[in-house]
């Protein structure tokens, strides 16, 4: 227990990051998936939740977020983020030509219509998200073996 | 209306302190504070999904560059031909602004735009894709050759800067070919 | 005519910015403000006098719509440019680590 509270910032900060991480991942994820219905989508969504991760990294230190979301899940979230947007738009050839709206539309103003595009939304997401927040944690590693040489 | 040019003159005068400014710290908050600003201009100018991606990039590229300025002393040169480059810069900064000038009253006016593409999108957009958002529909459905573009390219920078990043490649320059001897 | 005067100046001075100093730093500072202009531009010529957000509503039928194209590109381009200033500013660590300087003048030794 004490050994945990050494790392990273104060108490004041975890207490707070305890409080608010888990309602920052809910937003993002609201609004990947009401993103065609409402402004937002996978593009902004995607960095909320990176957001959310980072935010326990600063506050906790770099282990406990790792543990959360080690570096393999990450890259198994980019890959299948990228392999899940071609297959939707693979499938678009069983009516004819590539990323056709295959699904069914449904009914406009409903969480569930518009075909593709929430699937679409998910995967960019899915890219979005395991990308940039491989990034933050490449450049913060970096940061790290710097100040070690110094 | 006046808010737009308020906060584009505020917008202004912050990339003025971000450029001159000599302290690198300050240098950087000034630019966020300069995307801040263009976060609420995007919300007055009717584009809200805009509005919110560029808030959060924003906020992350803050945390991006404050990293990278974090603890270093940076010393502030100005050394060289001083008089000649500033010259030189401001002539052919004159030349781009004359013909900007004559190419913007070519433009249509601010508030009346052509529109000839998005006229399909609008008329017939919910019926085709079933999307009530439409700026989704355009990204997802009617222009998605696009944001597959950017999804390549998003990968390609992630590689790049795991790249430049790693360091395990180095320490075996002067360790013995193994394979060299079958 | 104006209004498009201000972001051109906002640009301009993003290439100033680029051209004039010596601070990797603000090399990044100034291209980062040349994007911002850029999409700007975008979204100034997209907007029409008394328009509405691209978005339908269920009560209401919505009858001037800002376009929704020049959005659709600035989205994407948004996104690209954070991924790009992460790799200029990994580029530029990389650079201090080596020289132990952020001035361009004195990074001569270029073979490394």
């Amino acid at each position: 227990m004490s050994k945990e509270h050494d790392k990273g910032m104060s108490l004041i900060v975890k207490t707070i990051t305890r409080l608010t991480v888990g309602l920052i991942l809910l937003y993002g994820i609201y609004i990947v998936l009401h993103g065609h219905v409402s402004p937002g989508g996978g593009f902004a969504g995607g960095v909320i939740i990176t957001l959310s991760f980072i935010h326990l990294m600063l506050a906790f230190g770099k282990g406990v977020a790792f543990k959360r979301m080690s570096k393999n899940m990450m890259s198994l979230f980019e890959s299948f983020g990228a392999l899940f947007f071609l297959g939707i738009a693979v499938l678009g050839f069983s009516g004819g030509y590539f990323f056709l709206n295959v699904i069914s539309k449904g009914e406009p103003f409903r969480l569930f219509s518009a075909g593709i595009i929430p699937l679409c939304n998910i995967a960019i997401c899915m890219k979005v998200g395991a990308g940039i927040f491989a990034i933050f944690v490449a450049l913060v590693l970096l940061d790290l073996d710097t100040d070690k040489k110094e | 209306m006046m808010g737009l040019y308020i906060l584009l003159i505020f917008m202004i005068v912050g990339a003025i302190i971000a450029i001159e400014v000599k302290d690198m710290l300050s240098s950087v908050i000034a630019v966020g504070a300069v995307g801040l600003g263009l976060s609420i201009v995007f919300l007055i100018l009717k584009a809200p999904d805009v509005a919110i991606t560029q808030l959060v990039v924003e906020i992350l590229c803050l945390i991006i560059l404050i990293r990278a300025t974090l603890r270093k002393d940076l010393p502030f040169s100005t050394t060289g031909r001083w008089v000649f480059n500033t010259f030189i810069t401001s002539v052919f900064m004159i030349v781009f602004f004359l013909v900007a000038v004559k190419c913007f009253k070519d433009l249509p006016e601010f508030g009346f735009p052509l529109m000839r593409v998005a006229r399909t999108y609008i008329e017939h957009g919910k019926a085709l894709t079933g999307s009530t958002n439409l700026v989704t529909s355009v990204i997802l459905d009617f222009r998605a050759y696009d944001t597959l573009g950017e999804a390549t390219i998003l990968f390609t920078a992630v590689i790049a800067v795991l790249t430049i990043v790693r360091k395990i490649g180095r320490k075996k320059v002067d360790m013995p070919d193994e394979e060299s001897d079958e | 005519m104006i209004i498009y005067l201000l972001s051109f100046i906002l640009f301009c001075l993003g290439i100033y910015c680029i051209l004039r100093k010596r601070n990797i730093i603000k090399i990044i500072v100034g291209i980062i403000i040349t994007e911002y202009a850029v999409n700007l531009f975008f979204i100034l010529s997209a907007y029409r006098i008394e328009g509405r957000a691209p978005i339908y509503s269920a009560e209401a039928e919505i009858l001037n719509m800002v376009d929704p194209l020049p959005h659709a590109l600035v989205l994407t381009s948004i996104v690209i440019g954070l991924a790009t200033t992460a790799l200029l500013v990994a580029i530029a660590m990389r650079i201090y680590e080596k020289y132990g300087t952020f001035d361009i003048t004195q990074i001569r030794e270029l073979k490394g």
